[in-house]
């Protein structure tokens, strides 16, 4: 249909295609905020629909207390605050599935980050000392996954599974099993400030939010991360370095787990080998809930954003029913499931999705 | 060998030659945004070879979706041996009796070959697959198809295209097909093993068995063909026209709307007085290519002649730096190029439309706009940031001058006709300071009417001063297009000359030499 050459015979020219000529001469403006992906934006509305549900079955289950606007606000910034940790793990998960990757030693690598800055020895140095530590050890260990996927030519799953043993296995050693308490009232205080009113952590989540979608959609470095992830040899037949964005890849995830070290570090005022547990879990639901395609070249900042917190408030959801984290976790794994299936639906029709359905089994 | 052999596959018993096995009436076919199928009519006869003619985007792919049982026609009649059919899906199909060979062929790379010829219908018993069993059935195939060499046990994803190619037929074979698709078998063959299709083919229809065969080539849909349907814009606007005795300016004026001249744009009188741009010393790939040496000068077009095998897209992607040459030097106005780096020869000036397009060279989700900036977005960028707007205002400009359709860079390149993909992927390297052009097949799948276009756009390149390395396995077109022609065969370079000096039967010589050929076409 795209190809119709001009045709000789006007009168056979369907009148389709005079539409689309009009089109072209006056090509629509896009204001500055609006990438070029209309599918993500459907994405993203839809995942708001989602969260909405949530409320609306908060507001049923408990009247009594969405009666109450105080208690409305603190509630959605316990939520906040609750997603602000796991979130920031996820921005840099996002980009390193986009990339084509997978990064499943994000929960080692926030664990090691935060033993290493709260041993007594780096504590001596004071606050800056910390979170540069945490932030170093979280960039080298990243560096390490990117070189073993990209020179060491390991896939992305085994390398950084034996990342998540090894890196787990160093804090439990640094710390010997001990929990090590942070006695650094600066970074404890980083949990425990309210500017305006709202926490400390939700901005620091903000800001790696903002950062991350500018970083995606305004940057080179985004542009080779969709290349990278969507076609590697493309990208590579392009002049892309593939190999060398993809352990900036890696680092930039090691790096977003140095700072999700000391925002945890900080609400525990502890750190202990097995912190952080299960986060990769997490993320990875986070982000593929969000829309980000698990064999890479798409996905959305927002839309991960929008999968932690929904996350986060189904957790709240059964804290406020007093119902039990099992239970809950039997909800997370039906809405995983549920996003898988909607994303293969929206690729065909529904109908083609049941006919392949069919197809499979008989 | 085929005489002696027995039938390819058993006839069906009640196969009666000429005999209306498929019609189709009024069919349409609507997918959100776009009709593929606008009334299309189709009568298929047993034991005859229907040709499909069509541009991109004319519908052909998707009226073969209809039939394989993949696409559910929206209205219009489908009636199969006489009674009305619709096919749930594609395994309905196949028990029916049609069997498909799609163009991207739909192979499983980490099975063998066995497995994939007999996929979905694996010869059982009480449950297990009976493994001895499947591969003798394949073996034998094999062998009927002219390639007793391919092992039944090989996994598919060390087989070269060709070789995918006959997998593919093979597992037509495996079911007992009554009529057979095939969307541009020919398109992956080597000149040899088009004239062993031919042979396969007339063999099936001997036997009663329709095909229903798609090629851009009309050459090809003449030798083979009985009867020609044309599509344009997903209607049937000729049905049933003899193969072998319709004009080629009437088929050509079915296709697209009008009458077209299927020329190649005029030689500059004064080529080759341009400097040296590039300059191959002895380059080795131990196993591809050994001790190419060879020059190309600014405003020349050197075309590259070869069967699929003989090396010529391992030389291009080894001299782009996609892969690391063994032995020997690449320079790019005098200076040599590190080995092994694309980034290197892509800061020399150099780029390349790779042989395949979609798995090569463009990420068809992302918009038009994207992929033609995809090597050069850096220079729109200021600190890391990257300028859409420039962007897209500069893939308009390419997209104007390539008269690219479409003419909207914001749409995703995935719903661009094959033509179109290619003009994107050669625009890509219009808007750096490309001094040298390496393309790998270049008019592969792409129809007649965006050749010409093509051929006008490389040549009107060369006009401005770019050096052109084409590779392509049509001699009339190296030799139409070409300056300076290399001959290659096994990975060497057999010979070297003015495109004039050489004609279409010297090449297809020197190409073949010493390959078996069987009832080779001039």
């Amino acid at each position: 249909m795209s190809d119709v050459r001009e045709s000789a015979l006007p009168a056979q020219s369907p009148p389709v295609e005079r539409a689309e000529t009009a089109k072209v001469d006056a090509p629509a403006k896009l204001s500055w905020w609006r990438g070029d992906g209309g599918e993500g934006v459907k994405r993203n509305l839809g995942l708001l629909a989602t969260l909405v549900v949530l409320v609306v079955i908060g507001i049923l289950t408990r009247p009594d207390l969405y009666g109450d606007p105080n208690w409305v606000w603190g509630n959605t910034l316990t939520i906040l605050k609750l997603a602000s940790v796991v979130g920031v793990v996820t921005v840099g998960m996002t980009f390193v599935i986009i990339g084509g990757g997978i990064d499943l030693s994000v929960g080692a690598i926030v664990a090691l980050a935060g033993v290493w800055c709260t041993t007594v020895a780096t504590q001596s140095y004071g606050a800056g000392g910390m979170i540069f530590t945490a932030l170093t050890v979280g960039l080298a260990v990243g560096v390490v996954n990117g070189l073993l996927v990209s020179y060491g030519r390991l896939v992305p799953f085994i390398a950084t599974l034996a990342m998540l043993v090894a890196a787990r296995g160093l804090a439990a050693e640094i710390s010997d099993k001990q929990t090590q308490v942070s006695g650094n009232t600066f970074i404890n205080g980083i949990a425990s400030t309210n500017v305006l009113g709202i926490p400390l952590l939700v901005y620091i989540l903000v800001a790696v939010v903002a950062a991350g979608w500018v970083l995606l959609n305004r940057t080179t470095f985004g542009r080779r991360t969709v290349a990278v992830g969507g076609n590697p040899e493309a990208a590579r037949l392009a002049g892309i370095n593939v190999r060398r964005h993809t352990v900036l890849l890696y680092a930039l995830s090691g790096l977003c787990c140095g700072i999700a070290a000391v925002m945890l570090t900080a609400q525990a005022t502890s750190a202990q080998a097995a912190m952080a547990n299960l986060y990769e879990l997490d993320a990875i639901a986070a982000a593929i809930i969000g829309g980000t395609l698990l064999s890479g070249g798409r996905g959305t900042i927002i839309g991960s954003l929008l999968g932690v917190i929904i996350f986060s408030t189904i957790t709240n959801l059964f804290a406020i029913n007093n119902l039990s984290a099992e239970a809950q976790n039997m909800v997370k794994g039906g809405i995983i499931v549920a996003a898988v299936l909607v994303q293969q639906v929206q690729f065909g029709s529904l109908t083609q999705f049941l006919a392949r359905n069919r197809a499979t089994t008989t | 060998m085929s005489d002696t052999g027995k039938p390819l596959v058993e006839a069906p018993a009640d196969a009666v030659a000429g005999e209306v096995v498929l019609r189709l009436t009024d069919v349409v076919k609507t997918f959100p945004g776009v009709r593929a199928l606008d009334g299309v009519q189709l009568e298929v006869r047993a034991g005859e070879v229907h040709c499909l003619l069509g541009q991109n985007g004319a519908g052909k792919s998707t009226l073969i979706k209809v039939l394989a049982g993949v696409h559910r026609p929206d209205s219009g009649e489908v009636v199969w041996r006489g009674e009305p059919a619709s096919f749930a899906n594609p395994q309905a199909a196949m028990r029916a009796g049609i069997a498909t060979i799609y163009q991207e062929l739909d192979l499983v790379d980490d099975l063998s070959v066995a497995e994939n010829a007999f996929l979905g219908h694996e010869p059982r018993r009480f449950g297990f697959v009976r493994r001895g069993h499947m591969a003798r059935r394949t073996r034998q195939i094999l062998a009927r198809l002219g390639h007793p060499e391919i092992p039944p046990g090989r996994l598919v994803r060390h087989l070269p295209a060709a070789g995918k190619q006959i997998v593919s037929m093979a597992r037509a074979l495996s079911h007992e097909a009554r009529l057979i698709i095939m969307d541009e078998p020919s398109a992956v063959l080597a000149h040899d093993e088009v004239a062993n299709l031919f042979r396969i083919i007339r063999e099936l229809t001997a036997q009663g068995i329709a095909v229903i065969y798609i090629s851009h080539r009309l050459e090809e849909i003449r030798e083979i063909g009985d009867r020609v349907t044309v599509l344009k814009d997903g209607r049937t606007t000729a049905a049933s026209l003899p193969a072998r005795e319709t004009p080629t300016r009437d088929l050509v004026a079915r296709m697209t709307g009008r009458t077209i001249e299927y020329v190649f744009p005029q030689r500059p009188a004064d080529h080759g007085g341009g400097a040296e741009l590039l300059r191959v010393d002895g380059l080795t790939r131990p196993g591809e290519f050994a001790d190419v040496s060879l020059r190309v000068r600014a405003g020349e077009i050197v075309g590259i002649a070869g069967l699929v095998g003989s090396g010529r897209s391992e030389l291009l992607e080894t001299i782009f730096g996609a892969r690391r040459a063994h032995a020997g030097t690449v320079r790019v106005n005098g200076r040599t190029l590190r080995p092994g780096s694309v980034g290197a020869a892509v800061r020399a000036g150099m780029g390349m439309a790779p042989e395949e397009r979609k798995s090569q060279a463009l990420l068809l989700g992302e918009p038009i706009y994207r992929n033609v900036t995809l090597a050069t977005f850096g220079r729109y960028a200021r600190l890391g940031f990257t300028d859409a707007g420039q962007e897209r205002a500069e893939a308009d400009r390419i997209a104007e001058s390539l008269e690219l359709r479409p003419r909207d860079v914001r749409r995703p390149v995935r719903t661009l006709s094959g033509g179109n993909q290619q003009k994107v992927v050669v625009g890509r390297w219009l808007l750096g300071d490309t001094r040298l052009l390496l393309l790998d097949e270049p008019t592969r799948g792409v129809d007649v009417g965006a050749r010409a276009e093509l051929y006008q756009v490389i040549r009107d390149l060369a006009a401005r001063g770019v050096g052109v390395l084409l590779v392509s396995s049509e001699v009339p077109e190296v030799l139409g297009l070409a300056d300076r022609v290399l001959v290659m065969r096994e990975g060497r370079v057999v010979r070297e000359a003015p495109a004039g000096e050489l004609d279409e039967n010297t090449v297809l010589d020197l190409v073949m030499a010493g390959s078996l050929m069987e009832g080779a076409p001039a």
